[in-house]
């Protein structure tokens, strides 16, 4: 593949779509978690937030831009992170995490513990994981690839990560750490920056209309009166994802290639 | 010590904690002695793995405590996804974070750690037991925020797999994380270490640096010498996860009779050194059928 002259593919525009979701974060933990959002994470700190520090998703932090799915990479190891420092930090308030959601709904709300009723599920999922604590810590954007009624539904089976309806009678200091900033679907682009606090489109990805967006998605989108198209990736943003960060193209296995 | 020797000591419906992360250093060669000993209705308190994975299709859980349970190449711990799915567990979903302070808690020893983790989501729902406490320190408004009170989770014994040891019992972990097991030792009443390898004492500090020895002796009652202790686990720099073995441990969980024949050859196998030889024995197979690894 040519760098800078093949057309970009909805992998990249979605990864260049996670990466903004960084943008003005300064000096914070970029923690994305997942193929397509390291690699959004690694191409805003490479390009736009060179303050941000990020993991190589094992135990330490490091300053170069590693490649994704490349154990052997060369690290320049700034510092030591271990899983219990991660909890340190994040009650710190200092990151910003990319988490998937199996469920989403328009207040943000997120599950990945479990579909249909906790007490004996139709399907197990990971447990709550850090979730409760991301969300009443620190900033938080979601990564969500099958953008279907399924995920996008009027209510979540299991509250993971609590939106915003659900931090609403909690405290100032919670509700003060508390923001759902971006979701990504492989259609659009969304966020909660309106009065009400729900789910609206910012953009949708080059080739998607709203009317498919609204088809699939499980509740009522609000709708600004101009509805943007996710802009498409820079030639060095090109450059970057398929020479330096994935070279070998793992963002396509969750876009069916 | 040996695996078995341990086992002894414990005792139908206590809590084990289980150290490691996912499947990362679990103390296999003990979970597999637990496995195949009578013991029953226990209480299995771990960032969990298949750990929890095996001792629930062994049918020695009553109640899992947890934050996740995942084989981490593997997403989802599908026995453990099947023992949820079919309501033969009791469980205690919890906050990753909410979790470590359960174990600071017991570690030193106060009922409970606040926190913000868990409030609007359904951490309070699932675990109907949770109270909140207000901070007697009031803000400047003069309100008094409410916190999470995360009880202390003190495992009757836990169980947990260091690099080296030596026979005292200082244990020490060569890899990049410690994960939580000395706040599993601290946690327990008695705590059990399995290890690669015993070293004599003068010897701990020819692998690795001072910061290493993170369990001492105080907090350790029996070691117990299981070389490759944590497959199919990963115990760096030791050696990596056995992904082959994994999945195949994985696929089991499809079919009642794929697990009966795998517990059977694997999970049961009567020592660690018969478990090892018959893991070396499936790599051989494997090679022979042309399984990538």
């Amino acid at each position: 593949m040519n760098a800078g002259t093949d057309p970009a593919t909805l992998d990249e525009v979605c990864v260049v779509a996670i990466a903004e979701a960084f943008r003005g974060d300064g000096e914070i933990l970029c923690n994305p978690i997942g193929t397509t959002p390291i690699i959004g994470g690694r191409l805003a700190r490479a390009t736009f937030e060179p303050d941000m520090v990020m993991t190589d998703t094992v135990a330490f932090l490091v300053a170069n831009t590693l490649p994704v799915g490349d154990a052997g990479a060369e690290r320049l190891i700034e510092a030591w992170m271990p899983y219990r420092d991660i909890f340190d930090l994040l009650w710190s308030g200092r990151r910003h995490v990319v988490m998937g959601a199996s469920q989403i709904d328009a207040r943000g709300n997120q599950n990945l513990a479990a579909i249909g009723d906790w007490r004996r599920p139709r399907a197990q999922l990971l447990g709550l994981r850090g979730a409760p604590g991301n969300l009443v810590n620190h900033v938080t954007s979601y990564w969500v690839p099958n953008h279907s009624p399924r995920t996008f539904v009027p209510s979540v089976d299991v509250v993971s990560g609590p939106g915003y309806d659900r931090v609403a009678g909690l405290s100032a200091a919670v509700r003060a750490n508390h923001e759902v900033r971006r979701v990504v679907s492989n259609l659009g682009v969304f966020d909660f920056a309106n009065d009400e606090r729900r789910m609206q489109v910012v953009s949708v990805h080059p080739g998607v209309t709203v009317d498919q967006v609204v088809e699939a998605t499980g509740f009522e989108l609000v709708l600004p009166e101009v509805v943007d198209e996710t802009p498409r990736p820079t030639d060095e943003e090109l450059r970057l994802i398929r020479e330096v960060i994935d070279p070998r193209g793992l963002r396509r296995a969750e876009f069916g290639g | 010590m040996t695996e078995d020797d341990v086992v002894a000591q414990l005792e139908d419906s206590m809590t084990i904690g289980i150290g490691g992360w996912g499947s990362r250093r679990k103390p296999m060669s003990l979970v597999r002695a637990i496995a195949r000993s009578s013991l029953e209705d226990l209480t299995i308190v771990s960032y969990g793995g298949p750990d929890i994975g095996i001792l629930c299709a062994t049918g020695k859980v009553r109640r899992a405590v947890y934050g996740f349970v995942s084989l981490d190449s593997v997403p989802l711990e599908p026995h453990f996804r099947q023992a949820r799915q079919q309501g033969t567990i009791q469980f205690t979903e919890l906050d990753e974070g909410a979790f470590y302070l359960g174990l600071l808690a017991a570690a030193h020893r106060v009922p409970f750690y606040p926190t913000r983790a868990g409030l609007g989501s359904d951490m309070m729902t699932m675990n109907p037991e949770l109270r909140t406490v207000a901070s007697p320190y009031p803000d400047a408004d003069g309100s008094s925020e409410e916190f999470v009170a995360i009880p202390a989770l003190r495992p009757d014994v836990s169980l947990i797999h260091m690099n080296r040891a030596d026979a005292g019992g200082n244990g020490q972990f060569l890899g990049p994380d410690l994960y939580f097991d000395d706040l599993f030792a601290k946690a327990a009443d008695r705590t059990f270490m399995s290890c690669e390898k015993v070293v004599a004492t003068e010897a701990l500090l020819d692998e690795g640096t001072f910061h290493t020895l993170k369990i001492p002796r105080l907090f350790v009652d029996g070691v117990v010498e299981a070389p490759r202790g944590a497959h199919f686990t990963e115990c760096p720099p030791d050696y990596e996860r056995d992904e082959a073995f994994q999945r195949e441990y994985a696929a089991t969980a499809r079919d009642p009779e794929a697990w009966a024949a795998f517990a059977d050859r694997f999970v049961h196998a009567p020592s660690h050194a018969e478990y090892l030889h018959r893991v070396d024995e499936r790599a051989a197979e494997r090679d022979a059928e042309g399984v990538a690894p």
